[in-house]
């Protein structure tokens, strides 16, 4: 995979930094090189988040994805505000549950998966993120359960171990999902 | 080489200086810089180190006055406008000649500015930050594996040179996460016997203090200080060189600016444009001799930055003027993209923009 560029966008509490940084982290276990970078600002939950993520076989020059080569759009105001930024040919990701219209642009793939419905149907309402993730993944062909075991187990505490089969079933649902 | 864990440049820096031995830190919290006292708070009292939040950065940077004058590793950190508020002390530090490693996570100014990235406190670095003929070694990291080396480094230069090391970063150099190697091989730190550690009626007292009120004795003081100045100018300088050999525009860039500027040579060289990137390491001392060498092959030099143009005054020090040095910037917590950049190498090559 050459570089890829990823942007993920949504509500602060969605677990947009989260997300972020296990696809991050995933990618160093892959022996690639890897940035993140969030937005930060005067922001709280419910407010807005984002963050730029680069996966790369060479060093990483700019972290600042403006353009990004996937969108993670887990809100409306983030596909309103992002849809336009992806480069042509790029992938979408919307979380449907949460946006309703279609994408206006014919250039891109856009993925549209209920994450928010999903997660609350499979009672795991705070994991519509790595819903998307799995979608993600399957869908870039890249879902190999040793690395992503070992990337949640970086981005999990250890405080909260248990959680680690819940994301990984999360992930399956949206790898599952068409 | 140990495992690579993914970290914040904020962190690797906290991490990295427990790394170098430091026990005590003194801070005020201030965005974008938190991270760092957050994990000091966090991790001192496991180690038996110190964590103090202060009552203001004042207080913070006139503590580590007092932990370096016990020669001990001490660091502080802030962003901005709390730096501008440690100003009296730093210059306090230099006129004791103590070391010090104080970290700058810059944030967009001037006043109280807002919490974006910035650079435009490189003037304030770069000559002094307080009152009083002195300088800082001022480091400038360009990714979270150097935000963790030239911390180490720093506190290395600081006691070699018994003077304060500024790391001088960026909000975005603080907030992003990359892989680092926290495998960094630390000296062991020089004898301190200026130290005020007690005379166990053994020596007579050590007096650790920035009061000369003998012009003359003041005078040789300034003049010990710029002895060793010129000693880390010469041996000191650091500096990253990216396609300059045969080119024709080169960039000047740190921290941020050069990473965004990289992507944007890259660009120029696919388009048969031969850009360079000349990246300071050191903002003081400044690589002279690298902007001086390609200033004999190269038409322009475009100094990129996140300020209205600090650093664009020591490239044309450091060119003699010999070359049209120009600017591409963004200012108040803006980050120029590649694209601009881009557009500036391109005019640059079109013989335009000077």
């Amino acid at each position: 995979m050459a570089a890829k560029n990823f942007l993920f966008s949504g509500f602060g509490g969605q677990g947009i930094l989260f997300a972020g940084k296990f696809l991050a982290y995933k990618g160093l276990i892959d022996n690639k090189q890897v940035s993140w970078l969030p937005s930060y600002g005067p922001e709280m939950r419910g407010g807005t988040a984002s963050c730029s993520v680069i996966i790369s076989d060479e060093p990483v020059g700019s972290p600042i994805v403006s353009n990004p080569d996937i969108l993670i759009a887990m809100n409306l105001p983030s596909f309103d505000r992002y849809e336009n930024a992806v480069k042509k040919g790029g992938i979408i990701f919307a979380d449907s549950t949460l946006i309703e219209r279609k994408a206006v642009r014919d250039d891109v793939t856009v993925y549209y998966i209920p994450a928010t419905r999903l997660a609350s149907e499979n009672g795991m309402p705070t994991l519509a993120n790595m819903i998307i993730i799995g979608k993600i993944l399957k869908v870039l062909d890249d879902f190999n359960e040793e690395s992503v075991r070992a990337a949640l187990g970086k981005v999990i505490s250890a405080k909260h171990a248990d959680m680690l089969e819940v994301n990984l079933k999360a992930m399956q649902i949206g790898a599952d999902f068409e | 080489m140990a495992d690579k864990v993914l970290m914040k440049g904020n962190e690797a820096i906290a991490e990295a200086a427990i790394i170098a031995g430091c026990r005590h830190y003194f801070g005020y919290p201030i965005t974008p810089q938190t991270e760092v006292a957050a994990y000091m708070a966090k991790k001192m009292p496991k180690i038996g180190g110190v964590f103090l939040q202060a009552e203001s950065e004042i207080a913070a940077i006139n503590m580590v006055y007092g932990v370096s004058s016990a020669g001990k590793r001490v660091m502080t950190s802030s962003s901005s406008p709390g730096i501008s508020l440690k100003g009296e002390g730093l210059s306090y530090l230099a006129g004791s000649d103590l070391p010090a490693l104080v970290v700058n996570v810059q944030r967009g100014g001037p006043g109280l500015g807002g919490i974006q990235p910035s650079q435009s406190d490189y003037f304030q670095a770069t000559r002094g930050g307080g009152h009083g003929d002195y300088r800082m070694i001022v480091l400038a990291p360009a990714s979270v594996q150097e935000m963790a080396e030239l911390t180490v480094k720093g506190f290395e230069l600081a006691d070699t040179y018994r003077m304060t090391s500024m790391i001088l970063a960026d909000g975005t150099m603080g907030q992003m996460m990359e892989p680092v190697s926290l495998d960094i091989e630390v000296k062991p730190a020089p004898e301190k016997p200026w130290a005020t550690t007690g005379t166990k009626m053994e020596r007579e007292h050590n007096i650790v203090n920035s009061l000369s009120l003998v012009p003359e004795e003041l005078e040789q003081l300034n003049f010990a200080r710029y002895e060793r100045y010129k000693v880390i100018e010469e041996n000191e300088t650091m500096f990253e060189e990216y396609m300059v050999d045969d080119a024709d525009i080169v960039i000047a860039a740190f921290g941020i600016a050069a990473r965004v500027s990289k992507n944007a040579v890259n660009e120029a060289r696919a388009m048969g444009i031969k850009a360079g990137l000349i990246r300071p390491i050191t903002l003081w001392p400044f690589p002279n001799a690298p902007f001086k060498k390609a200033a004999e092959h190269a038409k322009q030099f475009i100094s990129v930055e996140l300020s209205m143009g600090q650093m664009i005054e020591d490239v044309k020090l450091a060119t003699e003027c010999k070359v049209p040095v120009t600017l591409c910037n963004r200012a108040g917590g803006m980050i120029p993209s590649p694209e601009q950049v881009l557009e500036a190498i391109k005019e640059a090559a079109k013989g335009g923009n000077r």
